[in-house]
């Protein structure tokens, strides 16, 4: 460090003041130019405002299951079948990992609408078609490193953290659902 | 003031007022280097010659490909049917990488096995780290660009790595692909990185011969060069070592090349991308797979991204980790044995980042993992400790041509 620095005179003071408020306002500066290049990586205003999809389930039979796409990602539909449901809303919260009630998670306990995408690393689980393994718990399967979810996709043994995420949607008519 | 060394009177006024050739006559031709390297010493250049492959032929497909989600898988296509030596470019390219990889990690090795991280070289050997992280961020990224089933599965798995974080993994996922999924965002920057980073690796491979020519190589006894006995000029001596181990590495290259170019690849990237379908088992390329071990090992996945991320993070420590003064493994009977063990384990894990996640697969993948850190965090710091080294040499040329009754004196001495 310079020695003036430490000094007690006065023109050092200032000299010192307008050092740092130099490196201050450098700082200020560098930063205000920086966030511009840094934010453009985030998702932009088109793709923010993908549109909504709407699904029709009148031809969803029970036990059947479709998948659509929303913001690029999978969502699956299933009609469940009263056994399911039953099992859904049976199980004990203790044994899980992200402890949530069926009830919280389908408003309508017949269609389950879940986003598809394992929540380990973002694979799509299998289990929506008639013959993919459906993993230990009857639900849906994660091919990739192994997490089985169970009738209401709460995630029940395997790395995934937490449960499959449930989009936000709402029924439009009995048969008729809006995602987003 | 000496008289200039040059006689062309061109080069000599060149030289005078901007002096690159006098810098590389220094650098190139008397760079004194230690006479008893043996061919382990050749995978440094192998390396350099690999990186200015791969950034020639990358910039001449580039000139062919289209990133865009729609076009970017047949514009590969395109290169391998229509585009005037195409196929021979992208194969050169694919396999580049993959022998990249391959002499990268044996010079990795030959630098753990004859202790060439220690001191004075610490920052030589960070460097390297540096250039293997940069190395495997392009690689990743390159591996995206055909828009096959792998390279999409590949891009979700490694992004949402970064999920893992506490509290903002999410929105840096979501920075990283510019949108909600993997898509047009993510593959248009993946290319942009993917063609700047190898300049910066440029860049970082400059330090690491600047910090090498700073000591010099270091050599199999690991003992520091006593004078100019020990050493021979670089050219012609390393040039032609260098230039023989360069054509025996371009017959094993252009057999992949020509013979088997989809040896180290994997079929399912020859499906375009879909991302509704994940395929049933995705791997990732071979050079990633001991990583992927690892990551899979950890029945948590924040503690299975930081241990991936660990094994590479201790190797930038490990010059402070290793307690030993003796650098080269030849004197060093039990580290000798250890060595072979981690080469083993490594090798290990890349079989088990490649076979599924279940039963027996993961059991060992947990005690290869287990093993990786132990060598790295246990056995470095203590192994100096209860191992007896054996006597090192007076000096370089002392193995070779005898150096009597003397040597084991200075051989305590040098100890010390």
């Amino acid at each position: 460090m310079p020695t003036y620095s430490k000094s007690k005179n006065n023109k050092d003071g200032k000299r010192d003041f307008l050092i740092i408020s130099t490196y201050a306002m450098a700082g200020i500066g560098a930063a205000s130019v920086a966030w511009p290049l840094i934010d453009q990586m985030n998702p932009a205003a088109d793709t923010l405002a993908l549109a909504s999809t709407e699904v029709d389930l009148s031809s969803l039979e029970e036990g059947q299951a479709i998948t659509v796409t929303w913001r690029g990602k999978p969502v699956f539909v299933r009609h469940r079948t009263p056994e399911e449901i039953k099992l859904a809303k049976e199980v004990s919260l203790d044994e899980m990992r992200h402890p949530e009630t069926d009830e919280e998670r389908v408003p309508n306990e017949k269609f389950i609408v879940l986003v598809g995408v394992c929540t380990h690393l973002g694979c799509v689980p299998l289990g929506q078609k008639s013959g993919d393994v459906k993993g230990q718990y009857g639900g849906w399967f994660c091919p990739c490193h192994g997490s089985h979810y169970d009738h209401s996709g709460r995630i029940r043994k395997g790395p995934a953290p937490t449960n499959l995420e449930v989009p936000s949607y709402k029924f439009l008519s009995d048969n008729i659902i809006k995602i987003g | 003031m000496s008289k200039s060394k040059f006689k062309n009177p061109v080069v000599k006024w060149i030289d005078h007022r901007l002096p690159v050739f006098s810098f590389m006559d220094h650098e190139l031709n008397h760079y004194p280097t230690p006479k008893n390297l043996n061919y382990f010493w050749n995978f440094g250049s192998l390396a350099g010659f690999a990186l200015v492959a791969m950034i020639v032929t990358g910039i001449v497909l580039s000139m062919n490909y289209t990133a865009h989600v729609d076009y970017a898988f047949d514009s590969v296509e395109r290169i391998m049917r229509d585009v005037n030596h195409g196929w021979l470019i992208r194969y050169i390219h694919m396999n580049g990488a993959s022998f990249f990889f391959i002499v990268v990690y044996i010079h990795i090795f030959r630098g753990l096995y004859y202790g060439s991280y220690k001191a004075p070289r610490e920052l030589l050997w960070i460097l390297g780290v540096l250039i293997l992280l940069l190395m495997m961020a392009t690689a990743f990224m390159g591996y995206v660009l055909p828009w096959g089933q792998m390279s999409f599965w590949g891009a979700t798995v490694i992004t949402n790595l970064f999920s893992a974080i506490p509290l903002v993994g999410e929105n840096i996922v979501t920075w990283l692909w510019g949108g909600f999924s993997v898509d047009n965002s993510t593959l248009n920057r993946f290319f942009s990185l993917h063609f700047v980073l190898p300049f910066v690796i440029v860049g970082v491979v400059i330090l690491h011969l600047v910090a090498l020519h700073r000591f010099g190589s270091n050599n199999p006894i690991g003992i520091d060069v006593k004078g100019t006995q020990d050493t021979v000029p670089f050219s012609p001596y390393y040039t032609i070592k260098d230039l023989f181990g360069l054509s025996v590495f371009l017959s094993f290259f252009a057999a992949a090349v020509f013979f088997f170019p989809n040896f180290m690849g994997h079929p399912d990237n020859y499906i375009e991308a879909n991302p509704m379908v994940t395929p049933a088992h995705i791997v990732p390329e071979w050079y990633f797979l001991p990583f992927y071990a690892i990551l899979r090992a950890i029945p948590d996945k924040l503690g299975g991204v930081l241990f991936m991320f660990g094994a590479i993070a201790v190797l930038f420590i490990l010059p402070w980790l290793d307690r030993s003064s003796v650098r080269s493994s030849q004197f060093r009977p039990i580290y000798k044995i250890f060595f072979w063990i981690l080469l083993l384990d490594c090798i290990l894990l890349g079989y088990l980042g490649a076979m599924p996640a279940e039963g027996i697969y993961v059991i060992l993948s947990r005690i290869a993992t287990a093993y990786y850190f132990f060598h790295f965090l246990i056995l470095f710091p203590l192994l100096p400790y209860i191992e007896k080294t054996k006597p090192l040499p007076i000096s370089i040329s002392e193995p070779i041509l005898g150096g009597g009754s003397t040597a084991s004196a200075f051989a305590v001495r040098e100890k010390k």
